[in-house]
């Protein structure tokens, strides 16, 4: 067993850029995933009733397709349609696209929870539009959401995962590949349990970050 | 059409909510350094009116002019875009019953949040003035501290800064003491009568009858969506016009 975590201690560069890998893939379609939900969350809170609904299906239809369904749509499907992405864009557009539609119901759940009157004297003091939200109404939804989000980034990682069967060198990718190579499964897979453990810590740490200065301002 | 004086000016406001009549013709103006009081039972459309006057609410029919300008439709005579709608809003400060303080913000960031992000002015000048408003409602100390960390009355006083913050033609405070502890309705009654002598132009919908007794120049008095008597306080309070003035007078009086 011993000579075992030696054999993946000798390819430890290889599941370092796995590791490398996953936390660029997580880090980059969590803060697209932020970035896209928050445009959509307005939209799932809009009056234009037809917004509301058009994005409520894709929330909704996102939600409800298996992640790894909706990596081979994209990777082997789009194609079809003349689209054409290499490994790395179909696993950021994959992770990112599914992964915005949990994030905008998260906020949208939590913006429906806040006190209405300090958004109303937002636009009593003259914000509007996408200055109120950024402004007025985000703010608190991060600090209440952030555990939440937290969670879901925690989710972003380990669907990463899914992106080794086309072909992304993510750190699964990186650990199959050693098992393969030298027939070590369990040495192989459990270090890459404890690194993708070692991640989730990470993010932790922030949602308690992100918790202190919430509780500062409750 | 407009009086010279007028600050404010109401003319003809009306308002319903499916079946029910809120706002039924309401007209009245508010001139230059005036306190004027709004009384009258719950669910007589108080602060629908007032939130009809900064457009929150969008009323069916009349019009508002602030300072000789209308506000909700523009010179076209359409309605005003939400972006025209909130430059006229920064001209009209309001305070709300519950405070709606911004919690994610410092007192002083409240201060000065809608002045420098909404009205673009230079944030060293703004900070310098919020100081000063923090100062005169007694709350220099606070001004780092989370709303969260105040008291209702501290609140409410932060809430009144906020609204001053940004150099409003006109105040509309809805019920600012009504959800206060009874001991600390006097500090911000307190603030708000240093208004009233300073001659800021005020509309006060409040139940605190010797607040309005004495520190009114007017009191508009409602019912059921009209403006049912409105003269000087002292008049208001002593001998009344009508029947329905006369009841309510003399059910806060007993209680
Ligand atoms: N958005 C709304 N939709 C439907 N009805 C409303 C709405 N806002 C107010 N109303 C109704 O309009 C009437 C007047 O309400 P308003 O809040 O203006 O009264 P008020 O004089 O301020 O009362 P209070 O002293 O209790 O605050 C009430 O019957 C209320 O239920
Ligand atoms: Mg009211």
């Amino acid at each position: 067993m011993i000579r075992d975590f030696a054999i993946v201690w000798s390819e430890r560069d290889l599941l370092l850029s796995g590791l490398g890998n996953t936390t660029i893939l997580s880090v980059l379609s969590a803060i697209a995933g932020l970035v896209i939900a928050f445009v959509l969350t307005p939209a799932l809170m809009s009056k234009r009733r037809w917004l509301a609904l058009t994005v409520r299906v894709f929330v909704d239809g996102m939600r409800c397709v298996p992640f790894l369904l909706f990596a081979y749509i994209v990777y082997y499907g789009l194609p079809s349609f003349g689209i054409r992405l290499d490994n790395w864009s179909s696993g950021l557009v994959a992770l990112t696209v599914y992964h915005a539609a949990y994030l905008a119901e998260i906020l949208r759940g939590a913006w429906v929870a806040q006190p209405r009157e300090p958004i109303e004297a937002g636009v009593a003091f003259g914000f509007s539009g996408p200055r109120l939200f950024r402004r007025i109404i985000l703010p608190p939804l991060l600090l209440a959401a952030g555990p939440v989000i937290g969670n879901q980034m925690i989710q972003i990682v380990k669907d990463s995962a899914f992106l080794t069967i086309i072909a992304l060198p993510e750190l699964t990718h990186a650990a199959s590949s050693i098992q393969s190579r030298h027939y070590v499964p369990f040495a192989a897979f459990i270090t890459a349990v404890f690194l993708y453990w070692g991640l989730c810590l990470v993010i932790e740490a922030g949602v308690s970050g992100i918790d202190r200065l919430a509780s500062a301002r409750r | 059409m407009t009086n010279d004086m007028a600050v404010l000016d109401v003319a003809g406001i009306s308002k319903r909510f499916g079946d029910l009549q809120v706002l039924s013709d309401i007209s009245f103006t508010v001139t230059r350094g005036e306190t004027v009081c709004v009384l009258g039972p719950s669910g007589s459309g108080k602060s629908t009116l007032l939130r009809c006057i900064n457009w929150l609410e969008r009323p069916d029919a009349g019009q508002i002019y602030l300072n000789g300008d209308r506000i909700g439709i523009n010179n076209g005579g359409v309605v005003m875009s939400d972006r025209e709608l909130s430059r006229v809003r920064t001209r009209i400060g309001m305070v709300f019953q519950h405070f709606a303080l911004w919690p994610h913000l410092t007192v002083l960031q409240n201060l000065m949040e809608a002045p420098v992000q909404v009205q673009r002015r230079p944030a060293a000048e703004v900070r310098e003035e919020a100081m000063a408003l923090l100062a005169k409602v007694g709350l220099s100390d606070k001004a780092d501290v989370f709303p969260a960390r105040l008291s209702g009355g501290q609140k409410q006083r932060v809430g009144i800064a906020r609204a001053l913050a940004m150099k409003p033609d006109v105040l509309l405070f809805d019920e600012p003491t009504s959800a206060l502890d009874p001991e600390l309705v006097g500090e911000v009654l307190l603030v708000m009568r240093e208004l009233a002598r300073e001659g800021r132009t005020m509309v006060i919908v409040t139940h605190e009858m010797g607040f309005a007794r004495d520190a009114a120049t007017r009191i508009l008095f409602m019912d059921r969506g009209r403006v049912v008597e409105t003269g000087p306080p002292e008049r208001f309070f002593v001998s009344p016009d009508t029947e329905r003035a006369r009841q309510f007078i003399q059910r806060y009086a007993a209680g």
